[in-house]
């Protein structure tokens, strides 16, 4: 077995007097989809947003092939390079082109070549369905070709992990569905992401890895048949039965 | 026909055509004194701002988190002070203060541009920082997420965005500056307002002077806020964008936003 790029181990993570995360341990391992799935309020995006050091947690250890990202002095945008990342409400760069959202990163940060990064975002956008688009300006797109141009311009980084915060929850069900099955392609391809989502039937037919929390605390985990077919603790069955209700 | 048998037209008509050089060249100064003031203020204030945005977190070095302290109470000093005092007061005060303290007489014209510039600096350092927190924090966290660093984020992304969104108040600022040089006659500047003073006491024409001056300090503001304006519809960009794409019957279904008016048939 390969691996894991990533490992969480004991993390915490309070605002205040208020824990919202604790005593979370995971790992995730080269070509892994874990969805993570819970109630809204569970600690999902917090989770996500300390994975990327959005947010600083409080304690524990998050280890990015086996190096302490938390220590002092570590390079954390360099870091953050490695480590994409998909938002709910798409955070597309206001001022540049659709074009543009996926070269900037590119040239700046990992210092290719305007030919090069124009090549790579090409290809990327043509992947999301977006190359026709390359000339417009995010207020000029939809909510769901946002979000494609979001996933292509965090795969113009070339990551190696792509993490997704509710990347739908922000969409109309017919956008959801034309993000859902970018993602679905992305997971077929071998690309390793960590998935917050409220889309259980895209969560049980994609995922490695299924992780359950609630109340900031990782219920119960396991394979998607595990979760979603033989779970086991009553918290899981209960959240689940909800979403068949609907 | 003397001065005194004019009418109020004649004697403005005389005084444009014996001091419409010297009204001129006065307009000059006074319209580089209040560009170069507004040009160099901003890049004070966007300086400012970017420094007074910088993140601190308790977990950063304690050297780091010390030397910021004090650069941030430095700043907010000099913002308190020269937005505080009349500009007429601080000309008074830097151009004698260099000269009695250290024997140095200021040229004019650089103690104009000098004076113009911290005091719009102090104005633009709160416009700026005004206009970085306009801007949307997930801009930030979008450019941090794929491995910006504070300094890219803001020269890539938020500034360009924030200088968009305070063009009026730079406008504002521009136009102020314009009329408030004609303080700097006080410390000697020939700006367009001295020159009006001296041309109203050659013939004791005030009124006629005072009119003409009133009227070319009107025509350069609104000069300038006309093509302010459009500098700023220029960086908002078209309304409509081409789709990369020779078929033009694919792809129409994201079109929704597209302006009808700017539709074309080809």
């Amino acid at each position: 077995m390969d691996s894991p790029i990533l490992e969480v181990s004991h993390l915490a993570k309070s605002f205040g007097d208020n824990l919202v995360l604790s005593n979370i341990d995971f790992s995730v391992r080269p070509k892994d989809v874990t969805c993570i799935i819970g109630a809204s309020g569970s600690g999902k995006s917090t989770l996500l947003r300390c994975i990327n050091m959005l947010e600083t947690p409080s304690s524990g250890n998050i280890l990015f092939h086996g190096e302490d990202i938390m220590r002092q002095g570590f390079d954390v945008p360099a870091y953050r390079a490695k480590v994409g990342m998909v938002f709910q409400n798409f955070n597309l760069f206001n001022n540049m082109t659709v074009l543009e959202n996926c070269i900037i990163g590119q040239r700046s940060v990992l210092k290719r070549t305007k030919a090069e990064a124009e090549q790579i975002a090409l290809e990327f956008l043509d992947k999301v369905g977006m190359s026709p688009y390359i000339k417009a300006k995010p207020k000029q797109i939809s909510g769901g070709q946002k979000q494609r141009v979001a996933i292509a311009r965090a795969l113009s980084m070339t990551p190696e992990i792509l993490l997704f915060d509710e990347p739908t929850s922000a969409l109309d069900p017919q956008m959801v569905g034309e993000v859902l099955s970018v993602m679905r392609k992305l997971a077929a391809e071998g690309l390793t992401m960590l998935v917050v989502t409220h889309e259980m039937a895209f969560a049980k037919d994609v995922s490695t890895h299924v992780v359950f929390m609630q109340n900031g605390v990782i219920c119960e985990e396991g394979s998607s048949d595990d979760i979603f077919v033989h779970p086991q603790k009553q918290e899981t069955r209960d959240f689940l039965a909800r979403f068949l209700e609907r | 026909m003397s001065i005194s048998q004019m009418n109020f037209f004649e004697r403005v008509v005389f005084l444009l055509k014996t001091f419409g050089k010297s009204y001129v060249s006065g307009a000059g100064y006074t319209f580089l004194i209040a560009l170069v003031g507004t040009f160099f203020g901003l890049v004070i204030g966007f300086i400012i701002g970017i420094i007074q945005t910088i993140p601190v977190k308790k977990t950063d070095p304690l050297v780091k988190r010390i030397v910021m302290k004090i650069v941030n109470y430095i700043l907010l000093a000099y913002v308190e002070v020269f937005r505080g005092t009349p500009m007429l007061v601080q000309a008074m005060f830097i151009y004698y203060g260099f000269s009695t303290l250290f024997k140095i007489n200021l040229d004019y014209m650089f103690a104009a541009f000098f004076i113009v510039s911290i005091n719009t600096g102090a104005y633009m350092a709160e416009t700026v920082r005004g206009g970085i927190l306009s801007i949307d924090e997930g801009q930030t966290e979008g450019a941090q997420s794929i491995g910006m660093t504070h300094f890219q984020t803001m020269v890539y992304v938020i500034l360009p965005q924030a200088l968009r969104n305070i063009m009026p108040q730079i406008g504002n600022n521009l136009i102020i500056n314009i009329k408030d040089t004609c303080v700097l006659f006080a410390i000697g500047v020939t700006e367009l307002f001295s020159r009006a003073k001296s041309v109203a006491g050659a013939y004791y024409t005030y009124f006629e002077a005072f009119t003409i001056v009133l009227i070319v300090y009107f025509i350069m503001t609104f000069i300038c806020s006309r093509v302010l304006r459009l500098i700023e519809s220029k960086m908002d960009g078209p309304e409509s964008y081409d789709l990369a794409t020779t078929d033009t019957l694919a792809y129409t279904s994201g079109m929704a936003n597209y302006p009808f008016k700017n539709r074309r048939m080809k």
